[in-house]
């Protein structure tokens, strides 16, 4: 059970005002707010524990190190990888994205191969395997879109064939909420031994996770979206992948021995941390983790489709209001636009407000274009959020309705 | 809601549903296509200049209510201004958005266009307002490239 009125404690920024209005904060798939539990993690690595990792022999080097691969056996253990290796600090999905391409898929692709994504794809999931394709020669391939928001999994069996060297697939879209059914697209890539790689930055904070009941090659996430700071992530993948990929960036820490005639690189993880990593990040997303660990998955899940349900039903009932997106599965996340009037528009008025909605192409423009609109008011819920600042949210938009009208 | 209402006056929430000037023109002398990548704002300027004066103005595009109304109105008031009013007026408009000090001679200049001094209360739609001016500036002095806000 959620007992949101406990947890919007832990989240001092919530009982902030804007404008003299109370903060109703719906722009959760952009970022999370940060419970106090992240903080204090962070506050008490820099009051007792804190130095550089791995390197020192001093008490504080030691603890912070473990503190820093405590980090990263929560975190295996969290999407349940089967081990500690498999996990990589990054700064983000992003960073993740372009280690893959770089690391694993550039070195292996050949004129004439292909990389396949699909049209919902946010563009950090789409611009590095872009850029790798241009540089090498190969096609990017692209999984359409449906009218509903779903993928057309129909047209994988044409889309998938020998050459293609990766598929490249969000777990939960950022602009239309949609949950892919991504256990079809696995099974399908891995019968012709193509390596998947999930964009779980929407679907981290909203559902267990289970890499190795999913069976993908990759998984990839940033710790703000789950509570945690900014400036960490998180690459998954298997272990033997992982071992044959080449080094990511050059610098210390990820080396075993170093002479002007050559480097003996370390062993995975390590190998893809050059330089001295985000201590600090670590630490406090094994703490945002431990919070929703203690929330229980299930529980966010089902609070925020009970949340998501009750808006989605509020929401249809504005005249002239249009959801974008109505696949079946989905998560917390509703995109949509009110006829006449642009979302820029509607955006500062919620903001007048207190209402904090992202309006925009949400770095979904291949989505936009799908559906000819330039940009949707998209709301993002959170287990913090409740049923009455649902009811601001539909206030403050029929407000926008009555200045615009 | 004052600065709400400061913000969506009338005439702009007028210009916004109607706007002036909204088609291509042909013949044209000068065009600029003008492009905010962050919310997707796109507009086509086309002006005709004879003997360094503004005959005809006019524009097709698509945007918020705020970058509408401002190309709109933009259109509107500058037609017949010659190109070193039309440049010290951009100055002044820019200035009014941003919040920088304008005299009140200058302010007099702006006429019906000083209605988007509210514009400065809301930093993240200066943009908007700025998006037609800019693509106005890039139209005389490099036509037919896109004009970025950011």
């Amino acid at each position: 059970m959620i007992d949101v009125n406990k947890i919007r404690e832990d989240f001092p920024i919530l009982s902030t005002e804007v404008y003299g209005k109370r903060l109703v904060y719906v722009d959760n798939a952009a970022t999370t707010q940060k419970p106090k539990q992240v903080m204090d993690a962070i506050q008490d690595l820099y009051s007792t524990s804190y130095s550089n990792v791995h390197r020192g022999v001093h008490f504080l080097s030691q603890k912070s190190t473990s503190l820093f691969e405590g980090a990263r056996d929560r975190i295996a253990s969290f999407i349940n990888a089967s081990s500690s290796k498999g996990i990589v600090f990054v700064k983000g999905a992003t960073e993740a994205v372009n280690l893959v391409a770089s690391s694993y898929l550039e070195p292996i692709l050949s004129q004439g191969d292909a990389i396949l994504i699909s049209e919902m794809e946010h563009h950090s999931n789409l611009v590095p395997w872009q850029m790798v394709a241009e540089k090498k020669g190969a096609e990017l391939r692209i999984i359409p879109l449906k009218e509903n928001g779903d993928l057309d999994y129909d047209a994988l069996p044409n889309l998938l064939d020998d050459s293609v060297k990766l598929v490249a697939l969000t777990h939960m879209s950022n602009s239309l909420g949609t949950i892919n059914q991504v256990e079809k697209v696995i099974s399908s890539a891995h019968k012709l031994n193509i390596p998947v790689l999930l964009d779980g930055a929407q679907s981290i904070a909203h559902m267990a996770i289970d890499v190795q009941a999913l069976d993908c090659d990759f998984f990839v996430f940033s710790g703000h979206k789950i509570y945690a700071p900014t400036g960490i992530g998180v690459l998954y993948a298997k272990s033997k992948i992982l071992q044959g990929m080449q080094p990511y960036q050059g610098g210390g820490d990820m080396i075993l021995n170093v002479s002007f005639e050559g480097t003996e690189y370390n062993d995975i993880p390590y190998r893809f941390e050059a330089g001295t990593p985000n201590v600090e990040g670590a630490v406090g997303l094994a703490a945002a983790i431990d919070y929703v660990s203690d929330l229980g998955l299930e529980n966010i899940d089902q609070y925020e489709r009970e949340l998501t349900a009750y808006a989605y039903e509020k929401l249809t009932a504005i005249d002239g209001l249009r959801i974008i997106g109505d696949a079946p599965n989905r998560g917390s996340i509703i995109s949509f636009v009110l006829e006449g009037i642009h979302p820029h528009d509607v955006g500062t008025i919620m903001d007048m407000e207190g209402v904090a909605v992202r309006t925009g192409h949400h770095c979904t423009q291949p989505v936009m274009d799908c559906y000819h609109i330039p940009a949707t008011t998209r709301i993002s819920l959170s287990f913090y959020n409740t049923a009455e600042e649902i009811d601001i949210i539909i206030a403050a938009i029929k407000k926008v309705k009555e200045l615009m009208g | 809601m004052s600065e709400l209402r400061e913000l969506y006056q009338e005439v702009i929430l007028d210009h916004n549903k109607r706007p002036r000037n909204f088609k291509e023109l042909d013949p044209h002398s000068h065009h600029a296509s003008g492009h905010n990548p962050l919310c997707g704002d796109k507009l086509e300027l086309y002006l005709l200049v004879e003997n360094d004066i503004i005959k005809d103005i006019s524009f097709i595009g698509s945007g918020c209510a705020i970058s509408t109304s401002s190309a709109s109105l933009m259109t509107e008031f500058l037609k017949g201004k010659s190109l070193s009013t039309t440049k010290a007026l951009f100055e002044h408009f820019h200035d009014l958005v941003t919040g920088t000090e304008i005299s009140a001679d200058q302010l007099e200049e702006l006429g019906k266009l000083a209605i988007f001094a509210g514009v400065q209360e809301f930093p993240a739609r200066v943009k908007c307002a700025s998006l037609s001016w800019h693509t106005l500036m890039n139209a005389l002095e490099a036509p037919e490239e896109t004009a970025q806000t950011e």
